[in-house]
Protein backbone atom coordinates (compact mmCIF):
# COMPACT_ATOMS: atom_id res chain seq x y z
CA UNK A 1 0.00 0.00 0.00
CA UNK A 2 3.07 2.19 -0.33
CA UNK A 3 1.81 3.82 -3.51
CA UNK A 4 -1.84 4.17 -2.55
CA UNK A 5 -1.43 7.75 -1.34
CA UNK A 6 0.59 8.74 -4.42
CA UNK A 7 -2.12 7.32 -6.67
CA UNK A 8 -4.94 8.82 -4.63
CA UNK A 9 -3.43 12.29 -4.52
CA UNK A 10 -2.82 12.04 -8.27
CA UNK A 11 -6.45 11.09 -8.89
CA UNK A 12 -7.80 13.83 -6.62
CA UNK A 13 -5.54 16.37 -8.23
CA UNK A 14 -6.74 15.35 -11.68
CA UNK A 15 -10.34 15.74 -10.47
CA UNK A 16 -9.62 19.17 -9.01
CA UNK A 17 -7.97 20.56 -12.13
CA UNK A 18 -10.52 19.09 -14.52
CA UNK A 19 -13.29 21.49 -15.60
CA UNK A 20 -15.69 18.58 -16.05
CA UNK A 21 -15.72 18.02 -12.28
CA UNK A 22 -17.02 21.53 -11.71
CA UNK A 23 -19.54 21.29 -14.52
CA UNK A 24 -20.81 17.98 -13.12
CA UNK A 25 -20.94 19.47 -9.63
CA UNK A 26 -22.90 22.52 -10.77
CA UNK A 27 -25.33 20.41 -12.80
CA UNK A 28 -25.80 18.06 -9.85
CA UNK A 29 -26.53 20.88 -7.44
CA UNK A 30 -28.91 22.45 -9.94
CA UNK A 31 -30.80 19.19 -10.30
CA UNK A 32 -30.89 18.49 -6.57
CA UNK A 33 -31.92 22.09 -5.89
CA UNK A 34 -34.79 21.63 -8.30
CA UNK A 35 -35.94 18.52 -6.41
CA UNK A 36 -35.53 20.27 -3.06
CA UNK A 37 -37.59 23.25 -4.20
CA UNK A 38 -40.28 20.86 -5.41
CA UNK A 39 -40.39 19.20 -2.00
CA UNK A 40 -40.60 22.52 -0.18
CA UNK A 41 -43.42 23.62 -2.44
CA UNK A 42 -45.47 20.65 -1.24
CA UNK A 43 -44.91 21.80 2.32
CA UNK A 44 -46.31 25.24 1.54
CA UNK A 45 -49.51 23.67 0.22
CA UNK A 46 -50.28 21.31 3.08
CA UNK A 47 -48.74 20.04 6.31
CA UNK A 48 -46.83 16.77 5.81
CA UNK A 49 -46.15 13.85 8.14
CA UNK A 50 -42.39 13.72 7.64
CA UNK A 51 -39.63 16.30 7.45
CA UNK A 52 -38.30 17.61 4.11
CA UNK A 53 -34.94 15.89 4.76
CA UNK A 54 -36.70 12.52 4.87
CA UNK A 55 -38.37 13.06 1.49
CA UNK A 56 -35.22 14.50 0.00
CA UNK A 57 -33.02 11.54 0.89
CA UNK A 58 -35.72 9.11 -0.10
CA UNK A 59 -35.05 10.21 -3.64
CA UNK A 60 -31.38 9.20 -3.32
CA UNK A 61 -31.74 6.66 -6.13
CA UNK A 62 -32.43 9.35 -8.71
CA UNK A 63 -28.98 10.99 -8.54
CA UNK A 64 -27.30 7.63 -7.84
CA UNK A 65 -28.55 6.19 -11.13
CA UNK A 66 -27.00 8.98 -13.15
CA UNK A 67 -24.19 10.32 -11.05
CA UNK A 68 -22.43 7.12 -10.05
CA UNK A 69 -22.07 5.80 -13.63
CA UNK A 70 -20.86 9.21 -14.81
CA UNK A 71 -18.35 9.57 -11.97
CA UNK A 72 -16.88 6.09 -12.25
CA UNK A 73 -17.18 5.03 -15.89
CA UNK A 74 -13.98 6.80 -16.79
CA UNK A 75 -11.75 5.44 -14.05
CA UNK A 76 -10.42 2.13 -15.38
CA UNK A 77 -11.97 2.13 -18.87
CA UNK A 78 -10.05 5.26 -19.83
CA UNK A 79 -6.73 3.86 -18.61
CA UNK A 80 -7.25 0.78 -20.70
CA UNK A 81 -8.39 2.69 -23.79
CA UNK A 82 -5.38 5.01 -23.69
CA UNK A 83 -3.05 2.13 -22.79
CA UNK A 84 -1.71 4.01 -19.78
CA UNK A 85 -2.64 1.03 -17.62
CA UNK A 86 0.38 -0.66 -19.20
CA UNK A 87 2.83 2.01 -18.07
CA UNK A 88 1.08 2.16 -14.71
CA UNK A 89 1.31 -1.56 -14.02
CA UNK A 90 4.93 -1.84 -15.10
CA UNK A 91 5.96 0.43 -12.22
CA UNK A 92 6.22 -1.11 -8.74
CA UNK A 93 2.49 -0.59 -8.03
CA UNK A 94 0.00 -3.38 -7.57
CA UNK A 95 -3.39 -3.68 -9.25
CA UNK A 96 -4.99 -3.42 -5.81
CA UNK A 97 -3.38 -0.04 -5.22
CA UNK A 98 -4.50 1.22 -8.62
CA UNK A 99 -8.11 0.10 -8.16
CA UNK A 100 -8.29 1.39 -4.58
CA UNK A 101 -6.80 4.74 -5.61
CA UNK A 102 -9.40 5.19 -8.34
CA UNK A 103 -12.19 4.01 -6.07
CA UNK A 104 -11.29 6.27 -3.17
CA UNK A 105 -11.02 9.32 -5.42
CA UNK A 106 -14.43 8.62 -7.00
CA UNK A 107 -15.95 8.05 -3.56
CA UNK A 108 -14.48 11.30 -2.27
CA UNK A 109 -16.04 13.17 -5.18
CA UNK A 110 -19.38 11.41 -4.58
CA UNK A 111 -19.31 12.41 -0.93
CA UNK A 112 -18.34 16.00 -1.61
CA UNK A 113 -21.13 16.39 -4.18
CA UNK A 114 -23.66 15.11 -1.67
CA UNK A 115 -22.02 17.17 1.04
CA UNK A 116 -22.67 20.29 -1.04
CA UNK A 117 -26.42 19.64 -0.76
CA UNK A 118 -26.03 20.47 2.94
CA UNK A 119 -26.23 24.06 1.75
CA UNK A 120 -29.92 23.57 0.95
CA UNK A 121 -30.68 22.71 4.54
CA UNK A 122 -28.59 25.61 5.76
CA UNK A 123 -30.56 28.01 3.58
CA UNK A 124 -33.81 26.46 4.76
CA UNK A 125 -32.80 26.83 8.41
CA UNK A 126 -31.59 30.37 7.90
CA UNK A 127 -34.63 31.70 6.07
CA UNK A 128 -37.59 29.64 7.24
CA UNK A 129 -39.39 30.75 10.34
CA UNK A 130 -40.67 27.26 11.09
CA UNK A 131 -38.11 25.21 13.06
CA UNK A 132 -40.14 22.03 12.44
CA UNK A 133 -38.90 21.96 8.86
CA UNK A 134 -35.43 21.09 10.08
CA UNK A 135 -35.35 17.77 11.85
CA UNK A 136 -31.86 16.74 12.92
CA UNK A 137 -32.51 12.99 13.09
CA UNK A 138 -33.52 12.25 9.48
CA UNK A 139 -30.94 14.76 8.26
CA UNK A 140 -28.00 13.07 9.95
CA UNK A 141 -29.42 9.61 9.29
CA UNK A 142 -29.86 10.53 5.64
CA UNK A 143 -26.27 11.66 5.25
CA UNK A 144 -24.95 8.60 7.08
CA UNK A 145 -27.02 6.43 4.76
CA UNK A 146 -25.66 8.27 1.71
CA UNK A 147 -22.09 7.82 2.95
CA UNK A 148 -22.46 4.11 3.74
CA UNK A 149 -24.51 3.12 0.69
CA UNK A 150 -22.25 5.23 -1.52
CA UNK A 151 -19.39 2.87 -0.69
CA UNK A 152 -21.21 0.07 -2.47
CA UNK A 153 -22.63 2.15 -5.33
CA UNK A 154 -19.28 3.65 -6.26
CA UNK A 155 -17.60 0.22 -6.00
CA UNK A 156 -20.18 -1.15 -8.44
CA UNK A 157 -19.39 1.72 -10.80
CA UNK A 158 -15.66 1.01 -10.61
CA UNK A 159 -16.33 -2.67 -11.25
CA UNK A 160 -18.38 -1.81 -14.36
CA UNK A 161 -15.54 0.41 -15.53
CA UNK A 162 -13.07 -2.45 -15.19
CA UNK A 163 -15.17 -4.62 -17.51
CA UNK A 164 -14.96 -2.54 -20.66
CA UNK A 165 -12.54 -0.21 -22.37
CA UNK A 166 -15.47 1.74 -23.73
CA UNK A 167 -16.69 4.39 -21.31
CA UNK A 168 -20.23 4.37 -22.65
CA UNK A 169 -20.53 0.60 -22.21
CA UNK A 170 -19.09 0.89 -18.70
CA UNK A 171 -21.59 3.64 -17.86
CA UNK A 172 -24.58 1.64 -19.09
CA UNK A 173 -23.36 -1.50 -17.30
CA UNK A 174 -23.04 0.40 -14.08
CA UNK A 175 -26.50 1.95 -14.53
CA UNK A 176 -28.05 -1.48 -15.09
CA UNK A 177 -26.26 -3.02 -12.10
CA UNK A 178 -27.32 -0.18 -9.81
CA UNK A 179 -30.90 -0.27 -11.09
CA UNK A 180 -31.15 -4.02 -10.54
CA UNK A 181 -29.73 -3.65 -7.05
CA UNK A 182 -31.95 -0.77 -5.97
CA UNK A 183 -35.19 -1.16 -7.94
CA UNK A 184 -34.90 -4.79 -9.04
CA UNK A 185 -34.50 -6.09 -5.50
CA UNK A 186 -37.42 -3.96 -4.34
CA UNK A 187 -39.59 -5.41 -7.09
CA UNK A 188 -38.49 -8.94 -6.14
CA UNK A 189 -39.42 -8.21 -2.54
CA UNK A 190 -42.96 -7.41 -3.62
CA UNK A 191 -43.25 -10.33 -6.04
CA UNK A 192 -45.67 -12.98 -4.79
CA UNK A 193 -43.88 -16.03 -6.23
CA UNK A 194 -41.21 -15.70 -3.56
CA UNK A 195 -43.78 -16.23 -0.82
CA UNK A 196 -43.79 -20.01 -1.24
CA UNK A 197 -42.28 -21.92 1.65
CA UNK A 198 -39.61 -23.56 -0.47
CA UNK A 199 -38.28 -20.17 -1.54
CA UNK A 200 -38.14 -18.83 2.02
CA UNK A 201 -34.31 -18.53 2.08
CA UNK A 202 -34.38 -16.57 -1.18
CA UNK A 203 -37.10 -14.36 0.24
CA UNK A 204 -34.97 -13.75 3.35
CA UNK A 205 -31.98 -12.80 1.20
CA UNK A 206 -34.07 -10.41 -0.89
CA UNK A 207 -35.52 -8.83 2.24
CA UNK A 208 -32.02 -8.40 3.63
CA UNK A 209 -30.90 -6.55 0.50
CA UNK A 210 -33.79 -4.04 0.48
CA UNK A 211 -31.96 -0.76 0.15
CA UNK A 212 -35.11 1.34 0.66
CA UNK A 213 -35.76 -0.55 3.90
CA UNK A 214 -32.19 0.17 5.01
CA UNK A 215 -32.82 3.82 4.30
CA UNK A 216 -35.91 3.88 6.48
CA UNK A 217 -33.91 2.39 9.34
CA UNK A 218 -31.09 4.88 8.97
CA UNK A 219 -33.40 7.90 9.02
CA UNK A 220 -35.15 6.55 12.10
CA UNK A 221 -31.73 6.51 13.75
CA UNK A 222 -31.37 2.74 13.64
CA UNK A 223 -27.88 1.97 12.40
CA UNK A 224 -28.07 -1.78 12.16
CA UNK A 225 -24.76 -3.62 11.99
CA UNK A 226 -26.31 -6.04 9.49
CA UNK A 227 -27.05 -3.18 7.10
CA UNK A 228 -23.60 -1.72 7.49
CA UNK A 229 -22.12 -5.17 6.97
CA UNK A 230 -24.22 -5.56 3.82
CA UNK A 231 -22.65 -2.44 2.31
CA UNK A 232 -19.14 -3.18 3.52
CA UNK A 233 -19.12 -6.75 2.27
CA UNK A 234 -20.75 -5.71 -1.01
CA UNK A 235 -18.07 -3.04 -1.47
CA UNK A 236 -15.28 -5.49 -0.72
CA UNK A 237 -16.75 -7.97 -3.18
CA UNK A 238 -17.15 -5.40 -5.96
CA UNK A 239 -13.60 -4.14 -5.46
CA UNK A 240 -12.13 -7.65 -5.41
CA UNK A 241 -13.98 -8.38 -8.65
CA UNK A 242 -12.61 -5.14 -10.14
CA UNK A 243 -9.05 -6.13 -9.24
CA UNK A 244 -9.56 -9.62 -10.66
CA UNK A 245 -11.12 -8.16 -13.78
CA UNK A 246 -8.14 -5.87 -14.41
CA UNK A 247 -5.72 -8.75 -13.87
CA UNK A 248 -7.73 -11.18 -15.99
CA UNK A 249 -7.80 -8.71 -18.87
CA UNK A 250 -4.03 -8.50 -18.61
CA UNK A 251 -3.61 -12.27 -18.82
CA UNK A 252 -5.99 -12.64 -21.74
CA UNK A 253 -4.94 -9.42 -23.47
CA UNK B 1 31.19 -5.19 -16.13
CA UNK B 2 32.17 -7.52 -13.37
CA UNK B 3 31.86 -11.21 -14.19
CA UNK B 4 30.05 -11.94 -10.93
CA UNK B 5 27.03 -9.87 -11.96
CA UNK B 6 24.24 -11.83 -13.63
CA UNK B 7 23.35 -11.02 -17.23
CA UNK B 8 21.01 -8.09 -17.73
CA UNK B 9 18.43 -10.15 -19.58
CA UNK B 10 18.18 -13.91 -19.95
CA UNK B 11 15.30 -15.31 -21.97
CA UNK B 12 15.06 -19.07 -22.06
CA UNK B 13 12.61 -21.07 -24.20
CA UNK B 14 9.91 -18.45 -23.97
CA UNK B 15 6.49 -19.40 -25.35
CA UNK B 16 3.39 -17.21 -25.51
CA UNK B 17 0.15 -18.10 -27.25
CA UNK B 18 -2.97 -16.01 -27.67
CA UNK B 19 -6.18 -17.93 -28.21
CA UNK B 20 -4.44 -20.72 -30.07
CA UNK B 21 -2.16 -18.37 -32.04
CA UNK B 22 1.52 -18.59 -31.22
CA UNK B 23 3.02 -15.13 -30.79
CA UNK B 24 6.35 -16.20 -29.31
CA UNK B 25 7.59 -19.70 -30.10
CA UNK B 26 10.48 -20.96 -28.00
CA UNK B 27 12.50 -17.75 -27.97
CA UNK B 28 15.90 -17.73 -26.25
CA UNK B 29 18.48 -14.97 -26.07
CA UNK B 30 20.66 -13.13 -23.59
CA UNK B 31 21.72 -9.53 -23.29
CA UNK B 32 24.86 -8.47 -21.42
CA UNK B 33 24.95 -5.48 -19.09
CA UNK B 34 25.44 -2.14 -20.75
CA UNK B 35 24.62 -3.51 -24.17
CA UNK B 36 22.28 -1.78 -26.60
CA UNK B 37 20.30 -4.32 -28.52
CA UNK B 38 17.98 -3.77 -31.45
CA UNK B 39 14.90 -5.89 -31.88
CA UNK B 40 13.85 -6.27 -35.49
CA UNK B 41 11.03 -8.15 -37.06
CA UNK B 42 8.09 -7.73 -39.41
CA UNK B 43 4.68 -6.82 -38.04
CA UNK B 44 3.29 -9.59 -35.88
CA UNK B 45 6.71 -11.16 -35.34
CA UNK B 46 6.25 -11.09 -31.56
CA UNK B 47 8.41 -8.07 -30.73
CA UNK B 48 5.89 -6.22 -28.60
CA UNK B 49 4.70 -9.42 -26.94
CA UNK B 50 8.26 -10.32 -25.98
CA UNK B 51 8.85 -6.85 -24.58
CA UNK B 52 5.64 -7.00 -22.56
CA UNK B 53 6.70 -10.34 -21.12
CA UNK B 54 10.11 -8.89 -20.23
CA UNK B 55 8.41 -6.13 -18.24
CA UNK B 56 6.15 -8.58 -16.43
CA UNK B 57 3.02 -7.00 -17.89
CA UNK B 58 2.05 -10.18 -19.71
CA UNK B 59 2.60 -13.66 -18.30
CA UNK B 60 4.31 -16.22 -20.55
CA UNK B 61 2.89 -19.68 -21.20
CA UNK B 62 6.23 -21.32 -20.56
CA UNK B 63 9.91 -20.51 -20.40
CA UNK B 64 11.80 -18.24 -18.05
CA UNK B 65 12.83 -14.60 -18.21
CA UNK B 66 15.39 -13.19 -15.82
CA UNK B 67 16.19 -9.50 -15.50
CA UNK B 68 19.52 -8.98 -13.67
CA UNK B 69 19.10 -12.43 -12.14
CA UNK B 70 15.51 -11.88 -10.94
CA UNK B 71 12.80 -14.03 -12.42
CA UNK B 72 9.96 -12.02 -13.95
CA UNK B 73 7.40 -14.68 -13.04
CA UNK B 74 8.30 -15.12 -9.36
CA UNK B 75 9.73 -11.71 -8.41
CA UNK B 76 7.66 -9.22 -10.42
CA UNK B 77 8.14 -6.44 -7.86
CA UNK B 78 11.93 -6.68 -7.99
CA UNK B 79 11.84 -6.72 -11.79
CA UNK B 80 9.57 -3.66 -12.00
CA UNK B 81 12.17 -1.70 -10.02
CA UNK B 82 14.86 -2.69 -12.52
CA UNK B 83 13.20 -1.64 -15.74
CA UNK B 84 12.14 1.50 -17.53
CA UNK B 85 9.51 0.73 -20.12
CA UNK B 86 8.05 2.69 -22.99
CA UNK B 87 5.24 0.72 -24.61
CA UNK B 88 4.23 0.67 -28.23
CA UNK B 89 2.40 3.87 -29.30
CA UNK B 90 3.69 5.56 -26.14
CA UNK B 91 0.48 5.97 -24.14
CA UNK B 92 0.44 9.15 -22.04
CA UNK B 93 -2.29 10.83 -20.01
CA UNK B 94 -3.75 13.67 -22.06
CA UNK B 95 -4.57 16.12 -19.32
CA UNK B 96 -1.34 16.41 -17.31
CA UNK B 97 1.55 18.79 -17.63
CA UNK B 98 4.93 17.33 -18.57
CA UNK B 99 6.64 18.08 -15.27
CA UNK B 100 3.60 16.92 -13.28
CA UNK B 101 3.56 13.67 -15.17
CA UNK B 102 7.26 13.05 -14.57
CA UNK B 103 6.82 13.90 -10.89
CA UNK B 104 3.94 11.47 -10.55
CA UNK B 105 5.84 8.71 -12.35
CA UNK B 106 8.94 9.40 -10.28
CA UNK B 107 6.96 8.96 -7.09
CA UNK B 108 5.51 5.69 -8.38
CA UNK B 109 9.01 4.53 -9.23
CA UNK B 110 10.05 5.26 -5.66
CA UNK B 111 12.53 8.03 -6.33
CA UNK B 112 12.97 9.91 -3.03
CA UNK B 113 11.18 13.25 -3.05
CA UNK B 114 14.45 15.06 -2.39
CA UNK B 115 16.19 13.67 -5.46
CA UNK B 116 13.17 13.82 -7.74
CA UNK B 117 13.17 17.51 -8.69
CA UNK B 118 16.85 17.64 -9.73
CA UNK B 119 16.43 14.35 -11.59
CA UNK B 120 13.39 15.70 -13.48
CA UNK B 121 15.41 18.77 -14.48
CA UNK B 122 18.16 16.45 -15.66
CA UNK B 123 15.95 14.28 -17.88
CA UNK B 124 14.12 17.32 -19.25
CA UNK B 125 17.50 18.69 -20.25
CA UNK B 126 18.62 15.34 -21.69
CA UNK B 127 15.49 14.95 -23.78
CA UNK B 128 15.38 18.61 -24.80
CA UNK B 129 12.00 19.11 -23.14
CA UNK B 130 12.80 22.19 -21.07
CA UNK B 131 10.70 24.46 -23.23
CA UNK B 132 7.54 22.39 -22.88
CA UNK B 133 7.83 21.38 -19.24
CA UNK B 134 4.69 23.32 -18.27
CA UNK B 135 2.66 22.32 -21.31
CA UNK B 136 -0.23 19.87 -21.23
CA UNK B 137 0.78 16.56 -22.78
CA UNK B 138 -2.39 16.32 -24.90
CA UNK B 139 -1.36 19.50 -26.73
CA UNK B 140 2.19 18.41 -27.56
CA UNK B 141 3.29 17.33 -31.01
CA UNK B 142 4.16 13.71 -31.65
CA UNK B 143 7.90 14.31 -31.38
CA UNK B 144 7.58 15.89 -27.96
CA UNK B 145 5.23 13.19 -26.74
CA UNK B 146 7.71 10.56 -27.85
CA UNK B 147 10.46 12.30 -25.91
CA UNK B 148 8.25 12.55 -22.84
CA UNK B 149 7.90 8.75 -23.06
CA UNK B 150 11.66 8.33 -23.30
CA UNK B 151 12.23 10.76 -20.42
CA UNK B 152 9.80 8.74 -18.35
CA UNK B 153 11.58 5.46 -19.18
CA UNK B 154 15.01 6.74 -18.10
CA UNK B 155 13.69 8.77 -15.16
CA UNK B 156 14.51 6.32 -12.38
CA UNK B 157 17.86 5.35 -13.96
CA UNK B 158 16.93 1.67 -14.13
CA UNK B 159 19.60 -0.80 -15.21
CA UNK B 160 17.41 -2.11 -18.05
CA UNK B 161 15.44 0.06 -20.45
CA UNK B 162 12.90 -1.42 -22.82
CA UNK B 163 11.52 0.80 -25.56
CA UNK B 164 9.03 -0.32 -28.16
CA UNK B 165 9.59 1.72 -31.32
CA UNK B 166 10.96 4.87 -29.67
CA UNK B 167 11.71 6.70 -32.91
CA UNK B 168 8.41 6.13 -34.68
CA UNK B 169 6.85 9.36 -35.89
CA UNK B 170 9.91 11.53 -35.29
CA UNK B 171 11.47 13.87 -37.82
CA UNK B 172 15.15 13.36 -38.79
CA UNK B 173 16.34 16.03 -36.36
CA UNK B 174 14.48 14.45 -33.46
CA UNK B 175 15.71 10.99 -34.47
CA UNK B 176 19.22 12.34 -34.17
CA UNK B 177 18.50 13.58 -30.65
CA UNK B 178 16.99 10.26 -29.63
CA UNK B 179 19.90 8.38 -31.14
CA UNK B 180 22.40 10.48 -29.19
CA UNK B 181 20.31 9.99 -26.10
CA UNK B 182 20.35 6.22 -26.46
CA UNK B 183 24.03 6.21 -27.32
CA UNK B 184 24.63 8.23 -24.14
CA UNK B 185 23.18 5.37 -22.12
CA UNK B 186 25.69 2.87 -23.52
CA UNK B 187 27.72 1.16 -20.84
CA UNK B 188 25.54 2.49 -18.01
CA UNK B 189 22.23 0.93 -18.88
CA UNK B 190 21.11 -2.04 -20.91
CA UNK B 191 18.78 -0.91 -23.63
CA UNK B 192 16.44 -2.94 -25.81
CA UNK B 193 14.77 -1.05 -28.60
CA UNK B 194 12.54 -2.31 -31.34
CA UNK B 195 12.24 -0.43 -34.56
CA UNK B 196 11.24 -0.59 -38.18
CA UNK B 197 13.75 2.09 -39.10
CA UNK B 198 16.70 -0.13 -39.86
CA UNK B 199 19.47 2.48 -40.26
CA UNK B 200 18.51 3.67 -36.77
CA UNK B 201 19.12 0.25 -35.29
CA UNK B 202 22.32 -0.08 -37.24
CA UNK B 203 23.70 3.18 -35.92
CA UNK B 204 22.73 2.84 -32.27
CA UNK B 205 22.79 -0.86 -31.50
CA UNK B 206 25.72 -3.06 -30.58
CA UNK B 207 23.81 -6.13 -31.53
CA UNK B 208 20.74 -6.88 -33.58
CA UNK B 209 18.20 -9.60 -32.97
CA UNK B 210 15.96 -10.38 -35.91
CA UNK B 211 12.85 -12.30 -35.00
CA UNK B 212 10.10 -13.63 -37.15
CA UNK B 213 7.03 -15.63 -36.22
CA UNK B 214 8.18 -15.68 -32.62
CA UNK B 215 11.62 -17.13 -33.26
CA UNK B 216 15.09 -15.65 -33.47
CA UNK B 217 16.06 -15.93 -37.13
CA UNK B 218 19.39 -14.14 -36.91
CA UNK B 219 21.46 -12.32 -34.32
CA UNK B 220 24.81 -10.59 -34.11
CA UNK B 221 26.39 -7.24 -34.85
CA UNK B 222 25.17 -5.58 -38.06
CA UNK B 223 28.47 -6.45 -39.79
CA UNK B 224 28.31 -10.12 -38.79
CA UNK B 225 24.74 -10.35 -39.95
CA UNK B 226 25.60 -8.99 -43.37
CA UNK B 227 28.24 -11.60 -43.82
CA UNK B 228 26.29 -14.49 -42.39
CA UNK B 229 22.84 -13.88 -43.78
CA UNK B 230 23.67 -12.59 -47.22
CA UNK B 231 26.86 -14.63 -47.68
CA UNK B 232 27.76 -12.77 -50.87
CA UNK B 233 29.18 -9.50 -52.04
CA UNK B 234 27.68 -7.20 -54.65
CA UNK B 235 29.47 -4.84 -57.05
CA UNK B 236 28.05 -2.04 -59.15
CA UNK B 237 29.72 -1.57 -62.51
CA UNK B 238 29.12 1.00 -65.25
CA UNK B 239 30.92 0.06 -68.38
CA UNK B 240 30.85 0.16 -72.18
CA UNK B 241 32.20 -2.47 -74.58
CA UNK B 242 31.36 -6.01 -75.66
CA UNK B 243 28.98 -6.76 -72.82
CA UNK B 244 28.02 -10.20 -74.21
CA UNK B 245 31.61 -11.43 -73.65
CA UNK B 246 31.54 -10.22 -70.08
CA UNK B 247 30.12 -13.34 -68.33
CA UNK B 248 32.99 -15.51 -69.58
CA UNK B 249 35.53 -12.91 -68.49
CA UNK B 250 33.95 -12.67 -65.04
CA UNK B 251 34.03 -16.44 -64.58
CA UNK B 252 37.73 -16.44 -65.40
CA UNK B 253 38.35 -13.95 -62.58
CA UNK B 254 36.22 -15.70 -60.01
CA UNK B 255 34.00 -18.73 -60.72
CA UNK B 256 31.09 -17.50 -58.59
CA UNK B 257 31.04 -13.97 -60.02
CA UNK B 258 27.83 -13.46 -61.98
CA UNK B 259 25.79 -10.66 -63.49
CA UNK B 260 22.53 -10.37 -61.60
CA UNK B 261 21.08 -7.28 -63.29
CA UNK B 262 21.73 -5.36 -66.49
CA UNK B 263 20.33 -2.00 -67.54
CA UNK B 264 19.62 -0.74 -71.07
CA UNK B 265 22.64 1.05 -72.58
CA UNK B 266 22.39 4.82 -72.27
CA UNK B 267 23.02 7.37 -75.05
CA UNK B 268 26.79 7.01 -74.82
CA UNK B 269 26.66 3.21 -74.80
CA UNK B 270 27.35 2.68 -71.11
CA UNK B 271 25.57 -0.17 -69.33
CA UNK B 272 24.97 -0.38 -65.62
CA UNK B 273 25.52 -3.87 -64.22
CA UNK B 274 25.08 -5.52 -60.84
CA UNK B 275 27.56 -8.30 -60.11
CA UNK B 276 27.34 -10.77 -57.31
CA UNK B 277 29.84 -13.23 -55.81
CA UNK B 278 30.09 -15.59 -52.89
CA UNK B 279 33.67 -14.51 -52.24
CA UNK B 280 33.96 -12.01 -49.43
CA UNK B 281 37.48 -10.79 -50.28
CA UNK B 282 37.89 -7.62 -52.31
CA UNK B 283 37.69 -8.34 -56.05
CA UNK B 284 37.63 -4.74 -57.22
CA UNK B 285 41.24 -4.37 -58.27
CA UNK B 286 41.64 -7.58 -60.37
CA UNK B 287 38.22 -6.91 -61.87
CA UNK B 288 39.17 -3.40 -62.92
CA UNK B 289 42.53 -4.51 -64.35
CA UNK B 290 41.02 -7.34 -66.40
CA UNK B 291 38.20 -5.17 -67.70
CA UNK B 292 40.62 -2.49 -68.89
CA UNK B 293 42.96 -5.11 -70.39
CA UNK B 294 40.05 -6.48 -72.44
CA UNK B 295 39.22 -3.08 -73.87
CA UNK B 296 36.20 -2.25 -71.68
CA UNK B 297 35.68 1.39 -70.88
CA UNK B 298 34.86 1.69 -67.18
CA UNK B 299 33.10 4.67 -65.75
CA UNK B 300 32.42 3.36 -62.27
CA UNK B 301 33.04 0.31 -60.14
CA UNK B 302 31.99 0.07 -56.54
CA UNK B 303 31.45 -2.57 -53.94
CA UNK B 304 27.89 -2.26 -52.69
CA UNK B 305 27.45 -2.26 -48.93
CA UNK B 306 24.39 -4.34 -48.20
CA UNK B 307 22.15 -2.48 -45.78
CA UNK B 308 20.63 -3.97 -42.71
CA UNK B 309 17.43 -3.80 -44.70
CA UNK B 310 18.76 -6.43 -47.10
CA UNK B 311 19.84 -8.56 -44.18
CA UNK B 312 16.45 -8.18 -42.57
CA UNK B 313 14.59 -9.08 -45.74
CA UNK B 314 16.84 -12.06 -46.41
CA UNK B 315 16.62 -13.35 -42.85
CA UNK B 316 12.87 -13.05 -42.59
CA UNK B 317 12.37 -14.54 -46.06
CA UNK B 318 14.46 -17.53 -45.09
CA UNK B 319 12.46 -18.07 -41.95
CA UNK B 320 9.27 -18.07 -44.01
CA UNK B 321 10.82 -20.50 -46.46
CA UNK B 322 11.83 -22.73 -43.55
CA UNK B 323 8.23 -22.78 -42.39
CA UNK B 324 7.46 -26.11 -44.02
CA UNK B 325 10.60 -27.86 -42.81
CA UNK B 326 10.21 -29.44 -39.35
CA UNK B 327 12.34 -27.67 -36.77
CA UNK B 328 13.50 -29.88 -33.90
CA UNK B 329 14.84 -27.06 -31.73
CA UNK B 330 15.02 -23.29 -32.00
CA UNK B 331 18.80 -23.26 -31.87
CA UNK B 332 18.90 -25.46 -34.94
CA UNK B 333 16.24 -23.33 -36.58
CA UNK B 334 18.22 -20.19 -35.98
CA UNK B 335 21.41 -21.78 -37.21
CA UNK B 336 19.58 -23.11 -40.24
CA UNK B 337 18.37 -19.64 -41.03
CA UNK B 338 21.85 -18.20 -40.84
CA UNK B 339 23.67 -20.89 -42.78
CA UNK B 340 21.23 -22.73 -44.96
Amino acid sequence: MKHFLTLLSHELRMLLVSPSTYIAGTAFLFFMGFIFTGILENYTKAAQDVSPAHVFFQLFWLPVFFMVPLLTMKSLAEERRLGTIETLLTTPVTTTEVVLGKYTAAYALYLSLWGATGGFFYILKRFSSDPRLIDGGPLIGGYVFIAVSGLLFVAIGVFASSLSRNQAVAGILSFVMLASLIVGVRWLGEASFLNRDILAPAKAAVDYAQIFAHYEDFTRGVIDARHVLFYFSGTALALIFSILSVEAKQIHA
Amino acid sequence: MSASLPLAIEVDHLVKTYAGMTAVADLSFTVARGEIIGFLGPNGAGKSTTMRILTGYLPANSGTVRICGHSVATEPDAVKRLIGYMPENNPLPEDMRVSEYLYFRGRLKEIPRRKLSPRIDEVLELCDLKRVRHKIIGQLSKGYRQRVGIAEAILAEPPVIIMDEPTIGLDPHQILIVRDLIAGLRGRMTVIISSHILPEIEMTCDRVLIINRGRVVAQGSPADLRREVLGRTTYQLITAGAVDTLPALLTSIEPTLKITATSEPDATGFVSLTLSTERTEELGEPLLQRLLAHGFRVRALSRAQPTLEDVFLAATRRSWDAKLAPTPSPAVAAQGAIRP
